[in-house]
């Protein structure tokens, strides 16, 4: 994987990062979920986000994302503060996926990628009442792109089926396509393997590269550790709402404090995360 | 029906399936024979079935049952010995639809006849042949087995016969109209609506439905002209009279607000309980600055004027109390609609010169609004078009028709389009719709507002077309018919809420007893609806599956069926 690593940064316009956390804090009442946690994204990088459930992974990203806003800290994107409105992030270029997937079910595959194209149309009541021949062009750019973005994850045979009826691996792409549709520069993807058998997961690994190659960066939260080291650029690891360390997946990897965050939170885990270091391992 | 389906069961189905046609036939042939003879001692019930050998219209109906019970019956034995056609049409099905139909139909003629006349010794023998031939039919046509599912649906036919089928449907439908308005009395309209309700029952089970409105589907140009030249030639089937014609103004008045609201709740999903009161200001907007003797202000601009500006007031109406209540929660906004409901209508009452500034005079209103004059079109006058003379009503009809044209445009263009995407998107889930992107707040506050704007602009018709305005007309109770006809007809669909609209409109003002009671009836319809089609009577298949979550078969099919239409139906 270490030649991925290297050729990967297409987008070699921005020199600064694209995405600078400060300290972000969240607490709810006497918990604090996330905890003066700092952080930057390059251009065309490649990020894992791991920890222990309950670690924070998933609040954080709410923070960045304008879900919530933070107790305290600041998040800088594109050289901008964000205001706290999700509508505001996903214009300024910021698109997520959701742990818990939140696609428009009953709507089909198309329309949902066709919802995400919504920041970047602009057809109002009275041209969508007149239709005149810059709307119905405008409709049909949204239609196109939509298509494209379906045949890009893989789901083209999808266009016209109901959301609900897509199986749990095409949901997790097309919500992965639906925040394509909003044409970001970084995409942060909550859990995008969970549920998925090992050669979806696989599909997915690809996919993300394939995004990674457009010019994209890319923060993924995952469990899968053999995912996490192969995919990524650098890791961050995140234990009960702290930044535990930061680094290369070999030197996470190798950290016994990341094991041991991991031990703390039950024989399971700790189990299941030993094997797959090692089966991560040759791969390295 | 469920006891009914229990208690005859597949294998005696099987086993009597041949005594059960020659029942269903001998029911249907009597059904057809009945009409002939008399069924009644007296005209004065229903119309003339005292006469033999000449059946009245009503009669006729029943004849029509009874030749599709005995026609469906003979065609699937002489069709389906040649099982090669990939077209199945439900022969069975729609002739079980065309004898349940029949004995409920003739159940209530008989019942009418005995009601009017006093008793049933008023029934001639050719009543009680009619209600054994429809009760064999029932019996038998229930004894045959059903068979497989029709699929009429997938045929197509040369565009020409198409567009013809179309046409036919829209000609019966100005037919019906003209029927059931023209008959006055509560049982004729009653018999009348089972007839109809016995027709389309045949229609949907026989697969003939499904095709039409596939047909539809394929030439909706088609079908949207011919609905509005229908709706057009309607006045003339009224001879110049104008007593439906006000009830039809009024139907058309309650449709054209139920499709404004249709596109606050249906569309964007939000609740709106105080929607009459945007009706209301666009009303008093218009009544003020007519030239009525009783305006209170001197300010008399031309009608296209006043139409805008009752539009603007009611979206600023809109905006005021939208814009800080749909930030929060949707239960927020049902609430404080209720309350604006309220707080209009005693505004109204209090704007007298007394307890307020002089504005609406109170509880007296406005009356003695001049008819208006378009374009040197004095409404008030009746005008002649092929020879067919035209009230004030039918000027008025044809200008809410114009009206009611305009808002469901803006309805389905809408629907169809980014803003109709974001609705959708809004109403499945909120929080994904504003992370990917969506205006939330903006897309409910202009559908508020917008509704509130075409509200008001039927608002200003309507208070020339009723020559007066009062606070009474816009009470909460109009709010929630407007609801309960959306409810009724299907949520977000053109179709749907026009048949609703009509019905909810219709029957009070044709049936005395439907109009005592109308908030009992109209309650429990609700309740029945809420129980066994809480999508409505013409449901958008979106609306349906939000309804029925956890149906997958449901799921599946419409899936399917948008593969292969491309588009979602009702959505449009
Ligand atoms: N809206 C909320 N209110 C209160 N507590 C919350 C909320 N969201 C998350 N938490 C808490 O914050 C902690 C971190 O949760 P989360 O970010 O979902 O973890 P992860 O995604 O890493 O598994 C958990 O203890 C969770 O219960
Ligand atoms: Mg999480």
């Amino acid at each position: 994987m270490t030649t991925v690593q290297g050729t990967g940064t297409a987008a070699l316009s921005v020199d600064g990062p694209i995405l600078v956390a400060e300290h972000v804090t969240m607490r709810f009442g006497g918990l604090t979920a996330v905890d003066s946690v700092s952080f930057r994204v390059m251009p065309g990088e490649i990020v894992g986000l791991i920890g222990p459930n309950g670690a924070g992974k998933t609040t954080f990203f709410n923070c960045l994302t304008g879900l919530y806003l933070p107790t305290s800290g600041r998040v800088v994107f594109n050289g901008q503060v964000l205001p706290p409105k999700p509508r505001k992030v996903v214009q300024a270029g910021m698109a997520r996926t959701f742990q818990n997937i939140r696609l428009f079910s009953n709507m089909t595959a198309l329309e949902n990628v066709m919802v995400g194209r919504y920041c970047r149309t602009s057809a109002g009541p009275f041209t969508s009442i007149i239709r005149g021949p810059k709307f119905r062009r405008e409709e049909r750019e949204t239609r196109e792109r939509a298509q494209q973005l379906l045949d890009f994850v893989g789901l083209g045979h999808t266009t016209d089926s109901l959301a609900r009826n897509l199986p749990y691996g095409d949901q997790r792409r097309l919500e992965i396509a639906r925040a394509l549709a909003t044409d970001p520069k970084l995409v942060l993807l909550d859990e995008p393997t969970a549920g998925m058998n090992p050669q979806e997961t696989r599909q997915a690994e690809e996919l993300i590269f394939k995004i990674r190659d457009q010019g994209l960066a890319v923060v993924v939260i995952e469990h899968d550790m053999r995912f996490i080291f192969n995919l990524c650029d650098r890791v961050l690891c995140l234990v009960q709402g702290k930044a535990l360390i930061e680094g290369t997946p070999a030197e996470v990897q190798s950290d016994p404090r990341v094991i041991e965050a991991y031990i703390g939170t039950g024989p399971d885990d700790a189990a299941a995360l030993e094997s797959e270091l090692e089966e991560g391992q040759p791969d390295a | 029906m469920i006891n009914i389906r229990r208690l005859v069961t597949p294998e005696l189905q099987q086993r009597y399936n041949r005594q059960g046609r020659i029942l269903g036939l001998v029911g249907g042939v009597l059904l057809i024979i009945a009409p002939f003879l008399p069924w009644a001692y007296s005209s004065d019930a229903l119309d003339n079935m005292t006469v033999l050998g000449y059946p009245s219209p009503l009669q006729f109906f029943g004849l029509a049952l009874g030749v599709i019970i005995s026609a469906f019956l003979v065609l699937q034995q002489a069709l389906t010995q040649r099982q090669k056609k990939r077209v199945r049409v439900g022969w069975v099905p729609g002739a079980k639809a065309a004898a349940t139909g029949a004995l409920i139909y003739i159940a209530l003629i008989l019942l009418s006849i005995a009601a009017e006349l006093g008793g049933l010794v008023n029934i001639v023998y050719g009543g009680w042949i009619a209600l054994v031939g429809a009760l064999l039919a029932f019996i038998g046509t229930r004894l045959i087995p059903a068979g497989r599912t029709p699929t009429l649906a997938a045929a197509t036919a040369p565009a020409p016969l198409e567009i013809l089928a179309i046409a036919v449907m829209m000609a019966a439908a100005l037919f019906a109209a003209a029927f059931a308005l023209n008959h006055d009395d509560a049982g004729s309209f009653v018999t009348f609506i089972a007839f109809v309700g016995a027709v389309v029952a045949v229609m949907i089970r026989s697969g003939v439905m499904g095709w039409l409105s596939a047909v539809s589907q394929r030439y909706r140009k088609v079908l949207i002209f011919s609905a509005f030249v229908v709706a057009f030639m309607f006045p003339f089937t009224q001879g110049g009279s104008d007593a439906n014609m006000s009830i039809a103004t009024q139907v058309m008045i309650f449709a054209a607000t139920a499709m404004g609201l249709n596109i606050v709740v249906g569309l964007a999903g939000l609740l709106d309980l105080g929607y009459i009161a945007f009706l209301g200001a666009g009303a008093f907007v218009a009544a003020i600055l007519s030239r009525s003797a009783f305006s209170t202000v001197g300010f008399h601009p031309p009608f296209i004027v006043v139409v805008l500006i009752s539009g603007t007031v009611a979206a600023t109406l809109g905006l005021i109390i939208g814009s800080p209540t749909l930030r929060v929660s949707g239960d927020y906004l049902a609430i404080v609609t209720l309350a604006f409901g309220e707080i209009f209508r005693i505004s109204m009452n209090n704007l007298d010169g007394t307890d307020g500034p002089l504005l609406t005079r109170g509880s007296n209103g406005i009356p003695a609004i001049p008819d208006l004059v378009l374009f040197g079109f004095n409404f008030a006058q009746r005008h002649e078009l092929l020879g067919i003379p035209l009230g004030r009503f039918s000027n008025y009809y044809f200008l809410l028709l114009l009206v009611l044209g305009l808002i469901i445009l803006v309805f389905t263009r809408l629907n169809n389009s980014r803003i109709g995407r974001g609705w959708v998107a809004i109403r499945e889930d909120e929080k994904a719709a504003e992370a990917m992107g969506v205006n939330v707040f903006g897309l409910k506050l202009f559908a508020f507002a917008g509704g509130a704007f075409l509200a008001g602009v039927a608002g200003s018709v309507k208070a020339h077309q009723d020559i007066s305005v009062t606070p009474d007309q816009y009470v909460f109770l109009e709010s929630a018919f407007l609801l309960a006809a959306i409810v009724l007809g299907g949520m977000g669909t053109v179709l749907g809420v026009l048949v609703g609209a009509t019905l909810l409109k219709l029957m009070p003002e044709k049936l005395r007893f439907v109009n005592e009671y109308r908030l009992l009836i109209f309650g429990l319809l609700l309740v029945l609806m809420m129980r066994f089609r809480p999508e409505g009577l013409i449901p958008n298949q979106r609306r349906q599956l939000e309804f029925h979550e956890e149906d997958e078969e449901l799921a599946e099919r419409i899936s399917e069926e948008i593969a292969e239409t491309g588009t979602v139906k009702g959505a449009t």
